[in-house]
């Protein structure tokens, strides 16, 4: 059992900081605007398969350090993924039945709300004009969630968390 | 709910005020790591490329490297004496003169943090004295300015940050303006200049030194297209950054200091002084 523990920590841990580094890769100009929001996909994986583990104060945590990766205000990350953590615990029971294509409907939602808070914390506090490619990340992060699910859970059924 | 509540609060403070930058560069050492970790594969590409070139590839660029060093030499010569020229005119003008800048050699770390701005990431911090407002030069010109000093790294706003401005003059007659960084890395606006203004395609806008954040008289970019409007106030110009800010990796961090020159008497030191004095607190 704490092996099992250690394991599923360690994956999650990786696979977090992993994400952190993909969401501040720099990708060549066009694929730069593209990328999603790594780690609050990631995030809601994790959520979703050990809420008793991953809970509303980790993702506030997770999106306090993202937020200094990436030079944000602090707490703007934070905000969105914690109550973006709060409804994957309320529906995880919900969710894990789901297929993965009903998955994708609430990821969307997750990143749209997320990119949502972004848009308006980012307009309170700098005069950028906002384009149609702010809003692009939500979509690949949807189109991407599939991929990632059968990724991340290959690792964590590799470190026999359950 | 508490969660929520202290976000918000957080939020305000850190907009507000100062009081969270403890948080954030104790947390931004956790962060260094992961930028570094990212910045990693675009570094040893570099690397491999340095030392797969060959032989003869080296030598002459080492010929043309000290040819290149002995021409800016010979410059050098004439420029310590139009250096000293120089004081002696400001002194009769009773002017302040930039004495020596001293220079911090920095590298940029490929990390991008968000795509709608432009600001970098270098790997020199607070621990190095690096300090917010701090101007950065390339050998081509200016870079922009430090805007986040993280103990380890800092955080640079590049010039053509939409939320950016820098004060120029043109080199040719001394117009004064403000540049606007325009969300394009190869491309700054002057939109403060009227139609019939003296600025023509090709002219150098270097640094005009108000403002006190970047040091006087470095190139800053060059004018490109001039639109005259006849039916708005104000003409449309644009200009291409001289240092090539897509390609940019290593930067100097500068320190500049501006000293009053010392004058012939030391009572017009004092007066020189106070009038710089209440300027500055106007």
């Amino acid at each position: 059992m704490q092996v099992n523990k250690l394991q599923s920590l360690k994956g999650y841990t990786v696979s977090l900081i992993f994400a952190m580094g993909l969401n501040i890769f720099s990708f060549p100009l066009f694929f730069k605007s593209l990328n999603p929001d790594w780690v609050l996909l990631t995030l809601i994986y994790w959520m979703l398969a050990l809420p008793e583990r991953v809970g509303v104060f980790n993702a506030w945590g997770v999106g306090i350090m993202v937020d200094v990766l990436t030079g944000r205000l602090l707490g703007q990350h934070a905000l969105a993924y914690a109550l973006i953590g709060y409804f994957c615990l309320m529906f995880h029971k919900r969710l894990r039945q789901y297929l993965v294509i009903q998955q994708t409907l609430f990821i969307f939602l997750s990143l749209l709300f997320s990119q949502i808070m972004r848009f308006v914390i980012e307009n309170i506090q700098s005069d950028i004009q906002f384009t149609v490619m702010f809003w692009l990340p939500v979509l690949v992060g949807t189109l991407i969630w599939p991929l990632l699910y059968m990724v991340l859970r290959a690792i964590s059924l590799f470190g026999h968390v359950r | 709910m508490i969660v929520v509540l202290v976000s918000i609060l957080f939020l305000v403070i850190d907009f507000r005020s100062s009081r969270l930058d403890g948080v954030r560069s104790v947390l931004s050492t956790l962060a260094y790591p992961i930028q570094k970790l990212v910045s990693f594969p675009s570094d040893v590409m570099g690397g491999v490329a340095d030392t797969l070139k060959s032989y003869s590839d080296i030598k002459k660029e080492n010929a043309l490297l000290k040819q290149k060093k002995m021409i800016n030499r010979v410059k050098l010569l004439k420029f310590a004496a139009l250096e000293k020229e120089n004081i002696r005119l400001r002194g009769l003008l009773e002017n302040s003169f930039e004495l020596g800048e001293q220079t911090l050699s920095a590298e940029l770390l490929s990390v991008n943090l968000v795509p709608y701005e432009h600001v970098v990431v270098i790997n020199k911090g607070a621990r190095f004295g690096v300090h917010v407002k701090q101007p950065l030069l390339n050998v081509n010109g200016i870079v922009g300015q430090v805007i986040k000093a993280l103990p380890l790294s800092s955080e640079v706003m590049l010039i053509t940050d939409p939320n950016h401005a820098i004060p120029v003059q043109v080199n040719r007659n001394g117009l004064r303006t403000i540049a606007m960084g325009s969300g394009q890395l190869d491309r700054l606006n002057l939109p403060f200049l009227p139609n019939n203004a003296d600025i023509v395609q090709g002219d150098l806008l270097v640094t005009s030194g108000l403002g006190g954040t970047f040091p006087q008289g470095y190139p800053v970019a060059v004018v490109g297209d001039v639109i005259v409007q006849p039916n708005k106030p104000f003409a449309s110009i644009f200009a291409t950054p001289k240092a090539k800010l897509d390609r940019i990796r290593e930067l100097l961090v500068v320190w500049s200091d501006s000293t009053l020159v010392p004058l012939t008497s030391s009572e017009k030191v004092e007066e020189g002084k106070s009038v710089e004095g209440e300027n500055a607190s106007q």
